[in-house]
């Protein structure tokens, strides 16, 4: 019974399980489907949907499958589902699909003006806003989301090269690291892998907690006079800076980077965990916001976190050879630093014991210059599952590690 | 199944959204746990304390910090007192069972009646936290090692479980629960809300100060918006202060009980003073 209802709102995007649509169906069973179509909506809703993030999706489905508002701008609707789901499928395709994909694709953009397209984004967006307080997301989450998803592809299966990414650079500039912060439903197992991986970084403190065999030993040596022996517990001493690039080029990957943050951000077993933004490369200034507003001087920067801070900085270290190496090669014109910005990244290095590179794009594309040199001075590691934990390892090692 | 007037139906200072409870009755007639989410001040935990007092049941609560394991909920074995007895020779320590201290879970399950047991604010402790409880939650029974014995709940109690969302909660743990999100109230409800706390302030105080506190709601950039709390305190303030309900429109006295950070504050008052961006004065 109404399994086609599962399918539909799996199909916008709810991530119902097998369990959770047991359960409902058994609660139908037991009666609970009521007189109302009402009824049966919260009733579904309570079993199927687990998260607040999703009961847009689930609202478009049970209006779709039980036929309640008929939904308005189907061709924007349809333009949508149809970019939502090639990239929902995108780790199963075959190569066949894969091609058929990029056709269309390629089709649709020559189709569809962009301005229109960006017309229509900016319209969804609105509508996202006033719906949902901004929760919804339609825009933004990884797999689910037809605009912020161009640049990556979960299971590792990437698809076409500059041209494609050309145009997701403009639409997801628009938002680009928008709601970096605060309640992005994380909805990606990665993700959760992710911060599994950064949690690894716990384990280096000293408190109190009853060592009972140790107790127990002392007491007996004692002759049985109560010996209490407190031993280290783990607590986390771990303090964590991250620095993040927020430069055009890293408009793609501002999705896989926000999952990153926010997981970064919403652990809560560092001891400390602060992040600063640049643009491009470092220089004399990073910033505190992702708009490259309030600028702090990396001087300071370094004068206020000791060397002990566990550094990650993620950025496609990707630019034109000048802004890394010449003195006044900062992209901004009106910028001038006086020294270069790999001297600064050098600087960064030196000062703090433990560092790492996380680079969003794939390692098949690191060969370019500046990729290379920057991967001289920070040991450099994919911003992808694998690689975040090898770059966690990096970061607790005992032995200092030098640039590789 | 019956639903007769058994049901909850809310209690007489809380006031739930109809189907909420219709939820709330779901997952009691299921046997499952529910997770309620939502914005603070949308009365998550109030909700366990009402259902106990509509059904006429006992409530426990286990209040979770970021260092509760999920052990604590079940028992606790004090060696240390075991230790000191066996030193002093006080009691005979050869029973471990009166070392053994069942913690909330523990004392739900072992019950003589159907209990309310409130979870509250789950997602402040570690994230395996819950998964950690998902076998008992749904066998409803764990087991001592010290004493190898089996508890088992004698009568499944009621699990409200609230989250402030401030980490995930583990898909395989959701799986096993019904959600339900409380929505910020709407202005009608919120009405409603307020009269439940103060029967005896001036209907046009309060009108104006919902109109002033959604308001203040939908700026952007504040840094935590007010919620109910902070309105029924700040209502209680007014009145108490007898301010004149002109004041209220004009100048918005005791903005400090409803906007707890500075930036907030400035952000405000620069915005109805008229200086901000884009703001057209509706007042």
């Amino acid at each position: 019974m109404f399994i086609d209802f599962f399918y539909k709102l799996r199909a916008k995007g709810v991530p119902v399980s097998i369990t959770e649509w047991m359960s409902f169906t058994e609660a139908l069973y037991k009666g609970f489907m009521g007189t109302s179509l009402n009824h049966l909506y919260y009733v579904g809703r309570a079993f199927l949907v687990k998260s607040e993030a999703y009961y847009d999706m689930y609202d478009l489905a049970f209006n779709e499958y039980f036929g309640g508002v008929s939904s308005e701008g189907i061709d924007l609707e349809k333009v949508m589902e149809w970019l939502e789901n090639p990239i929902n499928k995108l780790p199963k395709l075959s190569p066949e699909e894969l091609e058929e994909m990029k056709r269309i694709l390629e089709e649709m953009k020559q189709k569809m003006d962009l301005e229109e397209m960006m017309k229509q984004f900016r319209e969804r967006m609105k509508e996202q806003q006033e719906r949902h307080d901004g929760g919804s997301k339609w825009i933004g989450t990884g797999g689910r989301s037809p605009f912020g998803a161009y640049g990556y592809y979960p299971g590792g299966i990437r698809v076409g090269g500059e041209g494609w990414m050309g145009s997701a650079v403009k639409v997801a500039q628009e938002r680009r690291f928008k709601n970096y912060r605060q309640d992005i439903i994380l909805d990606v197992r990665q993700t959760k892998m992710a911060l599994k991986k950064l949690r690894q970084l716990r384990r280096e403190g000293a408190e109190e907690e009853l060592d009972i065999d140790l107790t127990i030993d002392k007491t007996a040596k004692e002759g049985g006079e109560i010996e209490l022996v407190f031993a280290k517990s783990r607590e986390n001493t771990i303090r964590v800076l991250l620095l993040m690039d927020t430069g055009g080029s890293m408009a793609p990957y501002a999705d896989l980077c926000e999952r990153l943050f926010s997981a970064a951000v919403q652990s809560e077993h560092f001891k400390d965990m602060k992040y600063l933004f640049f643009h491009n490369c470092i220089y004399q200034d990073v910033y505190e916001d992702m708009w490259n507003a309030k600028a702090v001087p990396t001087e300071k920067m370094l004068a206020n976190f000791h060397s002990g801070y566990k550094i990650i900085l993620v950025g496609d270290a990707r630019m034109g050879p000048g802004e890394l190496f010449d003195k006044y090669g900062c992209i901004d014109y009106y910028y001038s630093n006086e020294t270069p910005g790999v001297e600064w990244l050098h600087r960064i290095k030196n000062h703090f014991e433990y560092s790492v590179w996380l680079n969003p794009t794939p390692k098949e594309y690191w060969r370019h210059p500046t990729v290379d040199a920057i991967g001289r001075v920070f040991p450099m590691y994919e911003l992808t599952v694998d690689g975040l934990k090898d770059a966690i390892k990096a970061l607790t090692s005992k032995v200092k590690r030098s640039a590789a | 199944m019956s639903k007769g007037n058994e049901g909850y139906r809310g209690s007489g200072d809380y006031i739930a959204s109809k189907p909420l409870m219709e939820i709330v009755n779901v997952s009691i007639n299921l046997a499952k746990p529910l997770v309620i989410k939502g914005e603070p001040g949308t009365g998550k935990t109030l909700l366990a304390h009402s259902i106990a007092e509509a059904l006429g049941k006992k409530l426990l609560i286990w209040n979770v910090k970021s260092t509760t394991k999920a052990r604590d909920g079940l028992y606790v074995y004090d060696t240390v007192q075991r230790l000191n007895d066996a030193r002093f020779k006080d009691r005979d320590i050869s029973d471990i069972r009166q070392y053994i201290k069942l913690g909330r879970l523990g004392q739900a399950f072992t019950s003589d009646e159907q209990i309310v047991l409130l979870i509250d604010e789950i997602d402040k402790a570690d994230i395996e936290f819950p998964n950690d409880l998902l076998n008992e939650l749904d066998e409803m029974s764990f087991h001592i090692n010290e004493l190898d014995e089996e508890v088992a709940a004698k009568h499944r109690p009621i699990v409200v479980i609230t989250s402030n969302s401030e980490k995930e909660l583990p898909d395989a743990f959701l799986r096993r629960c019904i959600f339900y999100y409380i929505e910020f109230p709407d202005e009608e409800m919120m009405d409603r809300i307020i009269r439940v706390h103060y029967p005896d302030i001036q209907e046009k105080l309060v009108r104006e100060c919902i109109k002033r506190f959604y308001w203040i709601r939908q700026i952007d950039g504040l840094r935590k918006k007010p919620s109910t709390s902070e309105l029924l305190d700040w209502i209680k303030a007014l009145s108490m202060g007898g301010i004149h309900i002109d004041r209220i429109t004009s100048e918005l006295p005791f903005l400090g009980s409803l906007l707890k950070t500075e930036q907030d504050t400035e952000r405000v008052s620069r915005v109805a003073s008229g200086g901000s961006t884009g703001f057209r004065k509706r007042f």
